[in-house]
């Protein structure tokens, strides 16, 4: 049964009517018009709908809404820029400076797994290996590839 | 800003005066300027601009590609609409212009933006460019496939903004006394010497009173400015920030999310929905209706949608291919394979003959934006929004399944998240209607993941036979039969007239549409004595289209491996068996750029092997040079959820297109062609078991990923005098996928016959649920923050 939702999403606190089984994709696309993370298989495994929780990457078409509580912050494509207080994050800004979206359909994933991506490798005190690149699973049907990984080294400079 | 139609009812007398002038020069053409409130141009093509002539006598004679492609079948088939180009100029002096051409990714509102602003003066940001939508009126000019886009609008749409740049310089004149020549115009800014004067200024005054024929020169490549230079996509914000907007993104009132519950078997449909009443009472389910396709459920979310489809029970008419599977469909095609030839009268010392089969698997073009449009189905008129590369056909068969007139039925084409040939059709946008007018309200309909490889369609499999008769040190025959289950052309060339007779009864009609498209566009650019290359299509029980350069990756990879087999026989290093035969300079100098740049021969550690290969089509052709990794602990790897194997670890690849407009962007048609082809080579394939595709997700269907993919891949661009534009969008594939083949040729120590080469292993994933048809979503996710 639908019940009142609250959790956090790019910096704002939300209430949403949604069933605790809903999955978070769902309620961010269909309820709250947030269409940057993008569907593209609803089983976690393309990973296009990829955003973060709490600053780490996850998949909204596999977490039921009601797993998430009032303090949890989800940020969308949408939300990246503000998290570090300007208008276009530097991933963001290298993946333009790179050009690597052609259809752009699952690049709103790929940038939000890429920033993950060196927020887990700084943590470790490393720098992001070709081992790395190989390890993200956001699927790019257009096969842009080769400057999604130029791109997150350059952004990584950047951030 | 003014918004103006353009009605471009051309009075009769001026087709002469046009006749005549189109004799001139190269790059003199005839433009029109359109009555309007503002400067609106249009580009009339007429015969100006032929296709070129024959090419030189070979020892091989032309096979029909070399005569006239497909390209030119298009670019010819585009030509009499082409006078409805129009380019409009705004009174804020920026630049407007809707292309009749889908944007699926391939960049084509970048280049054509490009292609304005060159001719305009104008920077690329005061160049609006949207995508038009089904425009009836334009007949044949409103297809966008075979990478034609670029091929048949790079003159006209430079000719409409040539016109209309002219008409703002006649303005300036007339304003400051100042000589038309003596005017230059850079930057949105016409300058004299008795002063300077913006667009938005002239725009007014600059308007014509009626339609006027005017000549216009096109700038000459040394004067180009934008075009030929690399420009970054003009959505390429819109594309990271997530405000590009794709069909399922689009706010229309009333339409909800809308799925449809599919049979288990290909082509099946459905009997008797047994539990309605139940599912209708589910949290947000508005409507349940039974549909040709299945069983379509409105829902306030997809999420709702996902669970009342697998909550219906339903009974299930039988499919297509009931209980068939791969081999019994490869046994079909045998039986069609068409003969060779007898061959001639041979000594028999020093003959050679090398004959064989290849098999090519079932494979799929389905983007990462599902099959999806949004229908709002009205008594008396529909409107539709959807990505759509054929949107007239589809404007007018949406009509006559509603009922309608075809005025009746708006079609807007929305820029599509992928395409690979998949936009050609209109499945989602027809079914999207059929369920709006059945429910009477409007919906947003969207496939799930699961239903793509399942229902939707694919590549079809084929069979590729070549034989190639050697005496000596030559090449005397080659012969290709090529087999393929039936490949659907039944968008024609995008109208309904050449769809009506691509539907001709038993599959006549679109075998001839097949044939037309196979002898159009395969070409053996070698010379290799006597060529032929035949098709044979048969079998029409399965959902098909083309995929991302249609024929040519199977046919090329049949042919290279053959001509790698050809060079072993005589002895030869593969890359001097090709330099040896080649037929034209410019496949060689793409070659040979390969070699050079890729190090062809170079050593490499134990458990390396490269492979070479060629592609000639889209008025370009192109090499490739790559290396691949078969050392057992690359091939063994392990990665979850994910098949390994060979690893591509590094392509070299050429490309002679002729005129480039955006560098920038042909590089990355390039790359995502090889990435294609890596996956036609070794990982991506349907499996049809009794009946059905086994596939259902991208856990499944094994599209290149980023362990696949080469970490290092170089795309050369080669200089050339030709000032004609080639395609781009599909130009990668097929050299890639031959390549790969050749180096696991190399690798194995004799030929690959089947692909992707891990077609035949055990299946590599658990199938998913049939029954109901979509799995469900898992709630594990948080479990994986990472």
């Amino acid at each position: 049964m639908p019940k009142r939702q609250k959790f956090r999403v790019n910096g704002r606190k939300v209430t949403v009517r949604a069933a605790d089984d809903e999955r978070l994709l769902w309620v961010l696309r269909d309820r709250l018009g947030l269409t940057g993370p993008k569907y593209g298989c609803g089983i976690n495994v393309c990973k296009a709908c990829t955003s973060h929780v709490n600053g780490k990457a996850i998949n909204p078409c596999s977490i039921p809404v009601g797993q998430l509580g009032a303090r949890d912050e989800v940020t969308t494509i949408e939300g990246l820029p503000k998290t570090v207080g300007k208008r276009i994050h530097p991933m963001q800004q290298a993946w333009i400076d790179h050009d690597v979206a052609q259809c752009g359909y699952c690049q709103p994933g790929q940038i939000m797994e890429a920033v993950a991506l060196v927020r887990r490798t700084r943590e470790e005190g490393r720098e992001i290996t070709d081992a790395d690149l190989d390890s993200i699973r956001n699927l790019c049907r257009c096969g842009t590839y080769q400057r999604i990984r130029d791109a997150i080294r350059d952004g990584a400079s950047r951030m | 800003m003014t918004e103006v139609d353009v009605h471009l009812d051309v009075p009769e007398e001026f087709d002469e005066t046009a006749a005549e002038s189109f004799q001139v020069g190269r790059r003199r053409f005839v433009g029109w300027l359109v009555g309007a409130a503002t400067v609106v141009a249009a580009a009339d093509l007429g015969a100006g601009w032929t296709s070129s002539p024959a090419g030189a006598v070979v020892p091989s004679p032309p096979q029909p590609p070399e005569l006239y492609d497909l390209n030119e079948m298009l670019t010819d088939a585009a030509r009499p609409t082409a006078n409805l180009i129009t380019v409009r100029i705004n009174q804020d002096g920026t630049a407007s212009f809707d292309l009749p051409r889908a944007e699926v990714g391939q960049g084509i509102i970048t280049s054509t933006t490009m292609l304005i602003a060159e001719e305009l003066d104008l920077p690329m940001n005061k160049v609006k460019v949207g995508l038009a939508p089904a425009r009836p009126e334009l007949v044949f000019n409103q297809l966008t496939g075979a990478s034609n886009t670029t091929i048949s609008t790079y003159v006209p749409i430079r000719i409409a903004a040539a016109t209309a740049k002219l008409a703002l310089m006649r303005a300036a004149s007339r304003l400051s006394g100042d000589p038309v020549e003596s005017l230059t115009s850079r930057n949105g800014v016409i300058s004299g010497p008795s002063g300077s004067f913006s667009y938005a200024e002239l725009t007014t005054s600059a308007a014509a009173i009626e339609v006027e024929a005017v000549n216009v020169v096109l700038k000459s490549p040394d004067e180009f400015r934008v075009i030929g230079q690399p420009r970054t996509r003009t959505d390429a914000r819109k594309a990271v920030t997530g405000r590009k907007k794709f069909a399922m993104d689009l706010k229309v009132k009333g339409a909800k999310p809308t799925m449809v519950c599919r049979p288990p078997t290909l082509n099946g449909s459905p009997r008797k929905i047994r539990n309605k009443k139940k599912v209708l009472a589910m949290p947000g389910v508005t409507d349940v209706v039974k549909v040709p396709t299945g069983v379509a459920v409105r829902a306030k979310t997809f999420g709702q949608c996902i669970d009342a489809i697998r909550a219906l029970k339903v009974t299930w008419n039988p499919g297509s291919v009931e209980g068939q599977s791969d081999k019994d469909i490869v046994r079909g095609l045998r039986q069609a394979e068409l003969p060779l030839p007898n061959l001639p009268s041979l000594p028999v010392l020093g003959t050679k003959v090398i004959d064989k089969r290849f098999t090519f698997y079932f494979r799929g073009n389905s983007s990462l934006e599902p099959n999806c449009a949004i229908a709002d189905v009205r008594k008396d008129s529909a409107r539709i929004w959807g990505s759509c590369k054929s949107p007239i056909v589809a404007q007018q068969e949406i009509a006559l399944d509603l009922g309608m007139r075809q005025d009746q039925v708006k079609f807007i084409v929305t820029e599509g998240g992928g395409s690979f040939g998949r936009k050609l059709f209109f499945d989602a946008a027809l079914e999207a209607a059929r369920i709006s007018k059945k429910m009477g309200k409007p919906v947003k309909l969207m496939w799930h993941r699961a239903d793509e490889p399942r229902q939707g369609r694919a590549h079809p499999l084929a069979l590729s036979r070549v034989r190639a008769t050697i005496v000596g040190d030559e090449v005397v025959q080659f012969d290709q039969r090529h087999t393929s289950v039936e490949t659907d052309y039944r968008h024609g060339l995008g109208d309904i007239v050449s769809a009506m007779a691509a539907k001709l009864p038993a599959g006549t009609g679109n075998l001839g549409f097949a044939q037309t498209i196979f002898a159009l566009t395969q070409e053996i650019p070698f010379n290799f004595g006597v060529v032929s290359q035949l098709l044979a299509e048969t079998d029409l029980r399965f959902n098909t289209g083309s995929m991302r350069n249609i024929y040519s990756p199977d046919v090329r990879t049949a042919v290279e491996l053959v001509m790698d087999d050809i060079a072993r026989e005589m002895g030869m290093d593969r890359l001097a068996f090709r330099r040896k035969f080649v037929k034209d300079e410019r496949t060689r100098t793409v070659l040979d750029k390969v070699a050079e740049e890729g190090g062809w021969g170079r050593k490499l550690p134990r458990g390396f092997t490269q492979g070479i290969a060629v592609h000639k089509e889209y008025k370009g052709v192109t090499a490739a040079l790559v290396e691949l990794d078969m050392r057992p602990k690359t091939v063994d790897r392990k990665i979850f959820n994910a098949v390994t194997g060979p690893r591509v670890t590094r392509v070299t690849f050429a490309i002679d297109v002729g005129q480039v407009v955006n560098p920038r962007g042909l590089e990355a048609q390039m790359l995502g062609g090889i990435n294609d082809g890596i996956a036609l080579a070794l990982t991506s394939s349907m499996h049809l078991r009794n009946g059905r595709f086994l596939e259902a997700s991208w856990d499944n269907y094994f599209y290149t990923r980023q362990w696949n993919t080469p970490p290092k891949v170089d795309v050369h661009i080669i200089d050339t005098d030709i000032e004609e534009p080639g395609g781009a969008g599909e130009a990668g594939v097929a050299a890639t996928f031959a390549a790969v083949a050749c180096a696991y040729g190399e690798a194995i120590g004799r030929t690959p016959t089947y692909f992707p080469i891990n077609h035949r292993d055990e299946i590599a994933f658990k199938p998913k649920t049939f029954i109901p048809p979509v799995p469900p979503s898992p709630r594990n996710g948080l479990k994986f923050a990472r």
